[in-house]
């Protein structure tokens, strides 16, 4: 797929000076609405370091060929964007390339941010330039090893993998699938995270066109998974409504599920900010993806009630990974697996526990799972850690369990990739040890 | 010299219910409020993470939740001529500590108290006659009434997620509910819990017998449940850890899970633990707080400025610091003169244990709140003249636990150590359910909380004194249940079964664990003479000190009194927000 690609020009006049240096006053709406773009963009995610202040970048990227450091997009001056006119803005956004004429690295979602419109924009930049407090800082430089330092290269990638035409509504959908749609795969970024990286890093579709778009990948051991929701079979987003898909991007919850991982952040700064027609929006256009083939995972409801039964009548002589269950999970999740609506996440049919990579489940077994607060649903239920308690073997056992139980189907896990994830805990997180047993 | 930290609108003294709901309230209003928190903070994950919390050595035996009486206590005595010791032992009741405070582990037995409990001395003069009243009682009115209250009843009901089964819908009886309740406007948020096997068989014993079994009012889930607030409870697992622990599993009523993170999210709201308030400062008249004076985690002492200062701690500690910082005349039980300790009351319980050889119980499986209730015995049944008492109680079948080092229940007659006890302990473990009887306990001149003259604690304040003994009036009550509780034990025809109620010559033991529903001391009520706070809980004597808690019950409930704890403080907090802000000043005239 070759997507033929439009230079920008500068254009004269207004655009050729940045906000600060024209003295300019935003309308006070745009800049609200640029700010709840930003949300949408959830902006504040990576360019904000850890305990840093917000957008003053610094924040590490991991990427596989090294560390990217993300940059200030305070209007200060010299460390941040203040010297960006309008159009400079609008070519780091859409075409990943700096007012020096550096190219960025595509951490920076520009081939999804290509699509935003110029009202969108202009709303942005009266926000970076106004409504964001101008901070001081010079982040880290990036500094990736060779071929990767040379960002020339960049600029082939670009040539091949990105478009640089903003959204255009389809006429065959409604307006609501519209918006979803330019939310999703624009502002959104979701396929950063959610659809299949081809050979050379790039996402193997930028849009429902392709079939891969948004069918799940795995990053940094979490699976971010399948979002194309059309369909009867059992995968999440197929089995949940669009008020489920709602109610999971607002509240970070939903009837079957909880947001665990890379996610958590993004409902906490992003989607839980956004209002109830575009997450409406997303929803929809989500639903309206055909799950593709090899997608199929149907409801096995004769496994379903063989563990209920088993669990039921604690019938687990000689199957440990049952015993742990009952004896560490079964209080929240209970005999049928699926928790409670909104409180304790489902593990029949949930996308972490089925995934291929078994590193997400290990790491909530092993270091609890905390959900966001979010305005709709303040509290920050909690799972805790059983790093203290369950051995390598053990958590490979029950983990084993669950991915097969209830008519799961997650892939055996060994003692040995339980060790690998204990061995990356974060040493400073929060355990529920006992402190007084000496 | 203290350090002076910069001012707030509020300062909340204590972060349990009372504040968590204060601090909502409040800073709805726009004001920056303060929590000052004594003990440690504390989260379901990681204080009260599933599997710590089930061990009841730490928690159950250890009291670790608890307030630990080397850091704070009071004295107690029985008698005006008696001298007083300190409570060095937790036994009789069990004080919380840390955020949450008592929230945290009590058992979730929300009720409402009777209409005609809130107005008794009225209602005893009213259909008895005052003569009934015996000379040393001094019990008063609440100066509120039940349909005042009855929004914030409901209110809180809704905010704590209560699991039960209404019986009087605004004037309209509802079978399988309490007939014998005041009216209440909405259906409980939840449907009781699950029912146990010993819920089952006295409900229907009960039944056969013409009287009227309801689930006890949950504050443990009954399902997943979303409160006003957008705080959740997932259901309850009936584990068998409630009273004295943590919820493991975000299903018990708590600040915890039903405020805090809700709260924690106000930009003008902030707290701080380990933070102990000395004492409540007052200007140079006595007449309005400036603020208080704390001990913080590091040892500094550190005063606080604020306009407005709510007691929101537990009801005895509320006393004793009106008392230590002068808010308030301290009541003279001699002359009778003072209000500031006045009224303290306990509750009166009893209860027969049932043994079956041939039924299994399976104790393990219990809830705190998991029980089957009759009221048909309750205040406002009972003919006082007739049987000689004034009070009442609610009887109870409840199974809460199954915890093996306080829950052995031995047959009558058994041997309390050896083979003996191991051979009892295995015929009766699983084998035995409780009918027990919770009454109210009324007031007396002589029964009340002072400054101990004698003992100081770790800061040099003197120890509150409690003076409390059981009175003839309430062992009459309880000896009248016990009657009762004789008979429906004997229509359940056990194999064994043993009474264990007060009688005449029972003496308040400080010992054994009997309940923490300590009240009165600061009492509300509408004449200044007689009440150490206005019927909005606000101080008679400084207007901008407002004292939440069970210390306001002028004599107690037949009932366990978060219910109406959480009711009185939505109450206050509206007439806070709507008459005092506009207008800060006595909200009574004096």
């Amino acid at each position: 797929m070759m997507i033929h690609r439009q230079w920008r020009q500068g254009l004269a006049g207004i655009g050729l000076l940045s906000a600060a240096a024209q003295g300019m006053a935003f309308d006070q709406t745009e800049i609200e609405r640029g700010e709840y773009l930003s949300r949408a963009g959830d902006c504040v995610a990576c360019h904000t370091a850890p305990g840093g202040e917000p957008f003053a970048g610094g924040q590490a990227i991991e990427s596989p060929f090294g560390e990217i450091f993300s940059t200030n997009i305070t209007p200060d001056p010299d460390t941040g964007i203040g010297n960006y006119t309008r159009d400079e803005f609008a070519a780091a956004l859409r075409d990943g390339v700096r007012n020096d004429g550096k190219k960025l690295y595509p951490a920076m979602p520009y081939p999804s941010y290509s699509l935003i419109i110029d009202d969108d924009i202009d709303a942005l930049y009266a926000y970076f330039m106004e409504g964001v407090a101008p901070v001081s800082n010079q982040p880290e430089s990036t500094d990736l090893s060779f071929p990767f330092n040379q960002r020339w290269g960049i600029g082939i990638w670009n040539w091949f993998f990105t478009s640089s035409e903003p959204f255009t509504p389809s006429n065959d959908r409604s307006d609501e699938l519209n918006r979803g749609a330019y939310l999703v795969q624009g502002l959104g970024h979701c396929g950063s995270c959610h659809t299949p990286r081809g050979l050379f890093f790039q996402e193997k579709a930028m849009n429902g066109e392709g079939r891969d778009f948004l069918r799940g990948e795995t990053l940094e051991g979490w699976y971010a998974p399948n979002l194309r929701g059309r369909g009867n079979q059992r995968h999440p987003l197929q089995r949940w409504s669009e008020e489920d898909i709602v109610a999971y991007l607002e509240t970070g919850r939903n009837d079957y599920s909880a947001v665990a991982g890379e996610m958590a952040p993004v409902v906490a700064y992003s989607t839980s900010h956004l209002d109830e027609a575009d997450l409406y929006a997303i929803a929809s256009y989500l639903k309206s993806l055909p799950a593709g083939k090899g997608d199929e995972a149907p409801y096995d409801e004769q496994a379903d009630e063989q563990t209920q039964a088993m669990l039921t009548h604690a019938d687990v002589d000689g199957n440990t990974g049952a015993r742990l269950y009952l004896d560490n999970c079964n209080a929240c999740h209970f005999a049928n697996g699926k928790g409670a609506s909104q409180v304790f996440p489902s593990l029949e049919g949930s996308s972490l526990v089925n995934a291929e990579d078994p590193t997400g489940i290990i790491r909530v077994i092993l270091s609890g799972a905390r959900m966001p607060s979010t305005e709709k649903r303040p509290e920050a239920l909690a799972m805790p850690d059983f790093a203290w308690r369950l051995s390598d073997d053990e958590v490979a056992d029950v983990a084993n369990f669950v991915r097969n139980a209830w008519g799961n189907e997650g892939g055996e896990v060994s003692a040995g990739q339980v060790a690998g994830v204990r061995d990356k805990l974060p040493e400073d997180r929060l355990s529920s040890e006992p402190t007084y047993i000496d | 010299m203290a350090k002076i930290n910069p001012p707030v609108d509020v300062v909340l003294v204590g972060l349990g219910w009372t504040n968590s709901i204060m601090g909502m309230e409040l800073t709805e209003e726009g004001l920056s409020v303060l929590a000052l928190e004594r003990g440690e903070d504390r989260d379901t994950v990681p204080d009260f993470s599933y599997p710590k919390m089930a061990d009841e050595l730490t928690y159950g035996v250890r009291l670790k939740l608890m307030q630990q009486p080397a850091k704070s206590t009071l004295t107690v005595r029985h008698g005006l001529g008696d001298m007083a010791v300190p409570y060095r032992t937790l036994g009789s009741f069990l004080p919380g500590d840390g955020v949450g405070g008592a929230g945290v582990h009590w058992n979730g037995h929300t009720w409402r108290p009777q209409p005609q409990e809130l107005r008794l001395k009225s209602y005893v003069e009213e259909n008895f006659g005052a003569d009934i009243i015996p000379d040393e009682m001094t019990i008063q009115d609440y100066g509120v009434s039940y349909e005042e209250l009855e929004p914030f009843f409901d209110y809180f009901e809704k905010v704590a997620g209560i699991s039960g089964k209404a019986g009087n819908l605004n004037g309209e009886l509802q079978e399988g509910g309490n007939p014998f309740e005041g009216w209440r406007s909405n259906e409980y948020p939840m449907p009781p819990l699950a029912r146990t096997h010993n819920d089952t068989l006295f409900a229907d014993m009960a039944r056969d017998q013409g009287l009227h079994p309801f689930p006890l009012p949950a504050g443990n889930a009954s399902e997943a449940y979303t409160n006003p607030y957008g705080m959740q409870l997932g259901p309850c697992n009936f584990c068998g850890f409630c009273e004295r622990y943590g919820c493991m599993n975000y299903s018990k009523s708590s600040p915890q899970t039903c405020i805090l993170g809700a709260l924690k999210r106000r930009e003008n709201f902030s707290y701080q633990a380990n933070s102990e308030v000395l004492r409540v400062e007052l200007d140079s008249d006595g007449k309005k707080a400036t603020g208080v004076t704390y001990i913080d985690s590091e040892g500094d002492e550190i005063f606080q400025p604020a306009d407005l200062v709510v007691l929101g701690t537990f009801s005895l500690n509320n006393v004793h610091l009106m008392l230590i910082s002068g808010i308030g005349t301290p009541y003279d039980p001699v002359s009778g003169e003072g209000v500031v300790g006045k009224n303290y009351a306990y509750q009166m319980n009893g209860g027969s244990t049932l043994y079956f050889k041939d039924k299994e119980f399976n104790p393990f499986i219990g809830a705190g709140a998991n029980g089957e209730i009759i009221n048909d015995f309750g205040v406002e049944q009972i003919d006082f003249a007739q049987e000689g008492f004034i009070g009442g109680s609610y009887i109870n079948a409840a199974m809460t636990n199954g915890q093996p080092i306080r829950n052995m229940p031995l047959r009558s007659g058994a041997p309390s150590w050896g083979a003996g006890w191991k051979q009892a302990v295995q015929e009766t473990y699983g084998h035995t359910m409780t009918i027990g009887s919770h009454g109210s306990n009324m007031a007396y001149r002589d029964c009340y909380l002072d400054l101990d003259p004698n003992y100081t604690d770790d800061h040099g304040r003197p120890l509150m004194r409690m003076t409390f003994d059981w009175k003839a009036n309430d062992v009459r009550m309880t000896q009248f249940m016990k009657q009762k509780i004789d008979t429906l034990s004997k229509a359940l025809g056990p194999d064994d079964y043993k009474l264990s109620f007060k009688d005449f010559d029972s003496h308040y033991d400080v010992r054994p664990y009997q309940t923490t529903h300590n009240v009165g001391g600061a009492i509300m009520g509408s004449d200044p003479s007689s009440s150490a706070l206005n019927r909005y809980l606000q101080s008679w004597d400084v207007h901008n000190v407002f004292v939440m808690g069970a210390n306001a019950f002028p004599q107690n409930l037949q009932y366990n009194p978060t219910g109406l704890v959480g009711a009185l403080t939505y109450w206050a907090a509206k007439a806070i927000r709507e008459q005092y802000l506009p207008n800060p000043g006595p909200l009574v005239q004096a």
